[in-house]
């Protein structure tokens, strides 16, 4: 566990200072508290992964950089403080969230998910945005026109997550964005991911219980027990870690 | 059977007036004026049902203040009805913003029976408040529409009222459509309609969303009383008589359909003024009401034109 710190701090000094830095981060729900002072940090342009099992807070801790839940702690987001902002301000920062599970709009068109994704923006190429989304994910291009509602799961899923991109976030929160898509799918999401990653530099903190194939995507790697962070490290020093392949990658 | 036979008499159905045409055409014309003024006040009730999920039970007191203050301006400070009305239209949205902001906003948003509470209890001090201010005496508050009918047939007459009422829904129903269909405001009232959660996570902020449909809503409700009013006479109660049967129109056109709830309302319009005049029930209209609503509950609880909400499995 040391050495996979140890490396982890040099890897996050090699790439420069954090994008996003969570300091002494908690989250309670009423009077439940679910988060108990965890710290991590994901460098700019980085994929950051979070690991743990169910009900570990993996879901909270998203809900908290969003302000969708109370917290204490201070969040900053390229040295700006996030903490105590309302939800859509953190949205105008370029935050953007794909919520476990259903997170489109049932009742609005294909089309109208991809507009209220660019709610915020003023620019001009939100139109384009929405025919680049239509080529990268096929299937909503033949649906644009269709509820969001009557879609499948794993159709749902992929709009939620182009929804999301349509922000043009600088950081894209993805809450097990695999659920209920099939294997071959969620491989070609995670490339599709990759490539945002790559072409547009943003940053992507990912929950994922896949944890072979986030752990393939992703450069550092936080494990969550109990609303704590467990371990933490470069994805394939975790990958390589005993406990770590026990617990989480079944091998 | 003389149970049966009193039973029947009590409906007094006679022949001679089933069988005249101008009777059945003075009562298609007045149930479609009627059903004109139940179906605005129900847009309203589907504008709010649409966005929280609830029935604002205030909505018609709201509407009832609107009036009141409509009478004000035009009787009693003399502007024109028309530019009375939309004052009056502006000020209950002023006023349904600040409930909004003060009673509602606090409680969740997708917890029905709190709020279903509040506007219960708002219903009761508005109604009140409005007895007090203006006291109990009825008034009489002019038409925005010339009288007169430019079409007569014998006692059958299609009057400017009528037209103007109509006129007025299709407008509003005509303009709420584009409304929430092609702005970004009416994107993101329905987005919040639809996904409270998802409608926080694109920034829409959702508060003076809710807000924009109170006082949206409020707008209506107004003008749909100042449709009514001039028919009947203005006293504090009249809103809640009002109310049911725009009620039941709302509930007949699936609660959360801006068409349902114009069909739904000329259906009860002219369904109420059929049975007042044929089967003599006017002691039992209200009553009648109340059973669409629950027949619509119990055998189709979308109504005719409402989307059970789709979910995914
Ligand atoms: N709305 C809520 N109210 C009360 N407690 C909650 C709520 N949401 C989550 N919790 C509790 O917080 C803890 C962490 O939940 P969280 O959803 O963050 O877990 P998770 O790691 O995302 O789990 P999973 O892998 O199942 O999605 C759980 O014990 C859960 O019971
Ligand atoms: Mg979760």
């Amino acid at each position: 566990m040391n050495a996979v710190d140890e490396s982890a701090r040099r890897e996050s000094t090699a790439v420069g200072t954090a994008y996003l830095e969570v300091r002494g981060l908690k989250a309670a729900y009423g009077d439940i508290n679910v988060l108990h002072g965890i710290d991590f940090s994901v460098a700019e342009g980085q994929i950051a992964v979070i690991l743990g099992a169910n009900g570990a807070g993996k879901t909270t801790t998203l809900r908290a950089l969003c302000a969708m839940v109370s917290t204490e702690g201070s969040i900053k987001l390229d040295g700006e403080e996030l903490a105590g902002h309302s939800t859509a301000d953190i949205v105008r920062r370029g935050v953007a969230h794909v919520p476990q599970g259903r997170g489109t709009f049932p009742e609005l068109s294909v089309e109208e998910n991809l507009l209220a994704g660019a709610f915020v923006r003023a620019d001009n190429e939100v139109r384009a945005d929405i025919e680049r989304w239509y080529e990268t994910f096929g299937v909503l291009g033949e649906r644009r026109t269709q509820a969001a509602g009557s879609l499948s799961g794993g159709e749902q899923q992929m709009l939620a997550i182009a929804r999301a991109l349509m922000l043009r976030p600088s950081l894209l929160l993805l809450d097990e964005p695999s659920l209920g898509l099939a294997p071959m799918i969620t491989r070609t999401l995670f490339e599709q991911l990759s490539a945002v990653n790559a072409a547009a530099g943003t940053t992507m903190l990912v929950v994922e219980q896949n944890a072979i194939l986030a752990l393939g995507a992703a450069d550092v790697a936080y494990v969550l027990e109990a609303g704590a962070v467990a371990l933490s490290g470069p994805a394939s020093a975790l990958a390589d870690d005993d406990g770590v392949r026990r617990a989480y990658l079944g091998y | 059977m003389p149970v049966l036979a009193s039973v029947l008499g009590v409906f007094d159905i006679t022949l001679d007036k089933l069988g005249d045409g101008e009777l059945w055409l003075a009562q298609f014309f007045r149930g479609l004026s009627d059903g004109a003024t139940y179906a605005s006040v129900a847009l309203a009730l589907v504008m709010i049902y649409k966005s929280t999920g609830f029935i604002n039970f205030a909505q018609g007191s709201l509407a009832l203040l609107g009036v009141y203050l409509a009478y004000v301006f035009s009787v009693e400070q003399g502007l024109p009805v028309a530019v009375a009305v939309v004052c009056a239209m502006a000020a209950s949205a002023a006023v349904a913003m600040f409930v909004e902001r003060v009673l509602i906003r606090p409680f969740p948003p997708n917890h029905a029976l709190p709020l279903v509470i509040v506007t219960l209890g708002l219903l009761l001090i508005i109604d009140s408040a409005v007895g007090i201010v203006w006291g109990f005496r009825t008034r009489s508050l002019p038409s925005m529409f010339p009288s007169g009918a430019p079409i007569e047939w014998g006692i059958a007459q299609l009057t400017w009222r009528t037209i103007g009422n109509l006129g007025t829904v299709f407008a509003v129903v005509g303009l709420l459509y584009l409304l929430l269909a092609r702005t970004k405001t009416g994107l993101a009232f329905r987005a919040v309609s639809s996904n409270l959660e998802s409608a926080r996570l694109v920034g829409i902020r959702v508060g003076p969303t809710l807000g924009f449909g109170w006082a949206l809503a409020a707008a209506i409700g107004t003008l749909g009383g100042a449709l009514v009013v001039p028919d009947l006479l203005l006293e504090p109660s009249i809103m809640l008589r009002v109310l049911i049967f725009s009620l039941a129109a709302a509930a007949l056109g699936g609660l959360d359909s801006l068409v349902g709830a114009v069909v739904g309302g000329l259906a009860v319009g002219l369904a109420r003024n059929l049975l007042v005049t044929f089967l003599d029930l006017s002691e039992l209209a209200l009553a009648t009401a109340v059973a669409v609503i629950l027949v619509v509950l119990l055998v189709r609880p979308t109504g005719l034109f409402g989307s059970a909400r789709v979910e995914r499995v």
